[in-house]
């Protein structure tokens, strides 16, 4: 018998580099024209607001404020990309995860090398970013870079539930609508991103305590300029979102395997 | 008798209530190429993935080289060559890349398969094509690519799944042609298929598969002359009138088949039975004298056409 080689997901993050470089012109931009454009809307516009009116928030300028919240959606939407595309392709599109099948390669690589792939994609994505601010100089924060991990971190932590959602989608259509309209914009809006969320009503900030963005948002303002966040909710924040990553990923696994093994 | 690559006892799937596949019994030698002739839904596609090791029996036993698929699916997934019912190539990857990525999947190293990408794209017709994108190739292209790509990781055994269904007749001659040439190599192969032509061309031997069971099993020619006569006679007499006129018919040949269009009379010499006709004054809107087919064997069996 022939001997399988370890560790198969390497080659499944192969085939997804090739793939991701044949779009690494919209990529780039993407990942460039993001940050600029909420930059400037925001900084230049909300930001000045904000500042003049109340010396911006949590005793820092209001870009200090976002930039971790920033950082991290910009992650989670490069690993939702990457992700959910491969994903859907890979069982209904062109169908390649049951041609990796019938290699040596099972569920459980397959999936772990899209989201390996995906990771690359996120950590792209938040230096993107990064540079762009640093470029129009709203890292004032004394430890700003470490924006960067928690950023990274919300990416992961979303892209691994993500992977395991769409193993399990049948109808592209319906998915779509409802991550779009049910879970990204609501993330979005009401994860302390704009604001903090103890500004919004009571009823509403569970939304904000099961999202990463926020997990991840709160634990970069406390590693970016000292936001008073308790030593006990930054452990919590930094154990839901890798709970998170370990749930995603072991729902991920059985839904390939179970997907590809009709 | 050479080595027994696949050995299938009692193999049985269910899905729910549905049973697949109905406890059957085949084995598949080295070196001869193997047909699952039937009806679309027979059963041919499960018994594949069985074989394939990504999908597990109900029930019954199978080895594949000896081992359990059920235990041991990667590492006999290893030694496959698998051509799936409907291609899964990268569509935005270049011709050279599937190829490539593939090879990768097995776990050979990048100097291997680049040294192999060559001999692969000549196999294929597809030099001129190494850098196009998947997306802009034809179907026989496709299909040749997805053989092509089997092949990469030098398999025991290549597994094809209704190889030239979707295919014009052009592009289904040149693939016949390619998978002859595979089995003038010795590569073993295991062919489905609704094509009685198909299997004729391509398969020593077969079993023809029913709703999950094996209704017979031999060589082409063996199937014929055992189910079949040597010829048959195809007489059309116009949808409304073939039942009436088939009783008349029924002492002119040894069997006689009546279907929906045409009515099908098996004889040793044909063209005599026709002659016999028009002295009996019965004169059909078209008659065609032709051999028998494994089409024939598989309405003898199961009272249905192949492709229905």
């Amino acid at each position: 018998m022939r001997k399988v080689a370890a560790g198969g997901s390497r080659f499944v993050f192969e085939t997804r580099f090739l793939n991701m470089r044949k779009f690494a012109t919209i990529i780039v931009m993407y990942s460039v024209a993001n940050p600029l454009l909420y930059l400037l809307a925001i900084g230049a516009g909300v930001g000045t607001l904000v500042n003049r009116s109340s010396g911006g928030i949590d005793g820092v300028p209001y870009l200090v404020f976002l930039a971790p919240a920033l950082l991290a959606n910009a992650a989670i939407q490069g690993s939702m990309d990457e992700t959910v595309f491969p994903t859907l392709g890979g069982f209904l599109w062109n169908k390649t995860f049951f041609g990796m099948n019938a290699t040596p390669l099972g569920g459980r690589e397959i999936a772990l090398g899209v989201y390996w792939a995906a990771m690359l994609r996120v950590v792209f994505t938040v230096l993107c970013y990064y540079i762009v601010m640093l470029f129009f100089g709203v890292l004032k924060a004394p430890h700003a870079w470490l924006a960067l991990p928690s950023g990274v971190l919300a990416g992961a932590a979303f892209g691994a539930v993500m992977l395991a959602f769409a193993g399990n989608v049948k109808n592209e259509d319906h998915f779509f609508t409802f991550v779009g309209r049910f879970i990204i914009q609501p993330m979005f809006f009401l994860s302390g991103t704009f604001f903090p969320l103890d500004s919004i009503p009571i009823y509403l900030r569970w939304i904000g305590w099961i999202s990463p963005l926020w997990h991840a948002t709160d634990l970069g303002r406390y590693l970016t300029y000292g936001h008073a966040t308790p030593i006990w909710l930054v452990w919590t924040h930094i154990i839901f979102l890798l709970v998170m990553i370990a749930v995603g990923l072991t729902l991920a696994f059985k839904a390939f395997g179970k997907r590809l093994a009709k | 008798m050479s080595e027994e690559l696949i050995v299938a006892r009692g193999l049985t799937k269910k899905f729910g209530d549905f049973t697949a596949v109905d406890g059957i019994d085949f084995s598949v030698y080295r070196g001869e190429s193997f047909g699952l002739l039937g009806p679309n839904g027979a059963g041919k596609s499960t018994t594949m993935r069985i074989i394939g090791a990504t999908s597990q029996r109900t029930s019954g036993d199978i080895t594949i080289l000896g081992k359990d698929p059920e235990k041991f699916g990667p590492q006999i997934r290893a030694h496959l060559g698998v051509i799936p019912q409907k291609d899964n190539l990268d569509e935005q990857l270049t011709v050279t890349e599937n190829l490539y990525i593939y090879g990768r999947y097995f776990g050979l190293s990048s100097k291997f398969i680049k040294g192999k990408v060559d001999e692969l794209l000549e196999f294929a017709q597809l030099e001129e094509k190494r850098d196009a994108k998947v997306e802009s190739l034809s179907g026989g292209m496709k299909r040749r690519l997805t053989i092509a790509r089997a092949l990469v990781s030098e398999p025991d055994i290549l597994m094809l799944d209704e190889p030239t269904t979707g295919l014009d007749p052009q592009a289904r001659h040149i693939l016949w042609d390619r998978l002859f040439r595979l089995k003038e190599k010795g590569v073993t192969l295991v062919i489905t298929t609704h094509f009685m032509d198909e299997a004729e061309q391509l398969c020593e031997r077969l079993i023809v598969i029913d709703r999950g069971k094996i209704m017979a099993e031999g060589s082409p020619a063996d199937l014929i002359k055992r189910y079949s006569s040597k010829e048959v006679l195809e007489v059309r007499f116009g949808s409304e009138n073939n039942e009436a006129v088939a009783d008349q018919l029924r002492d002119k040949c040894e069997r006689l088949e009546v279907l929906p269009d045409r009515i099908l009379l098996y004889a040793e010499d044909a063209e005599h039975v026709l002659e016999e006709i028009m002295r009996a004054n019965m004169h059909p809107k078209t008659s065609l004298v032709r051999r028998s087919s494994l089409e024939d064997v598989f309405l003898r069996l199961t009272g249905r056409t192949l492709i229905e």
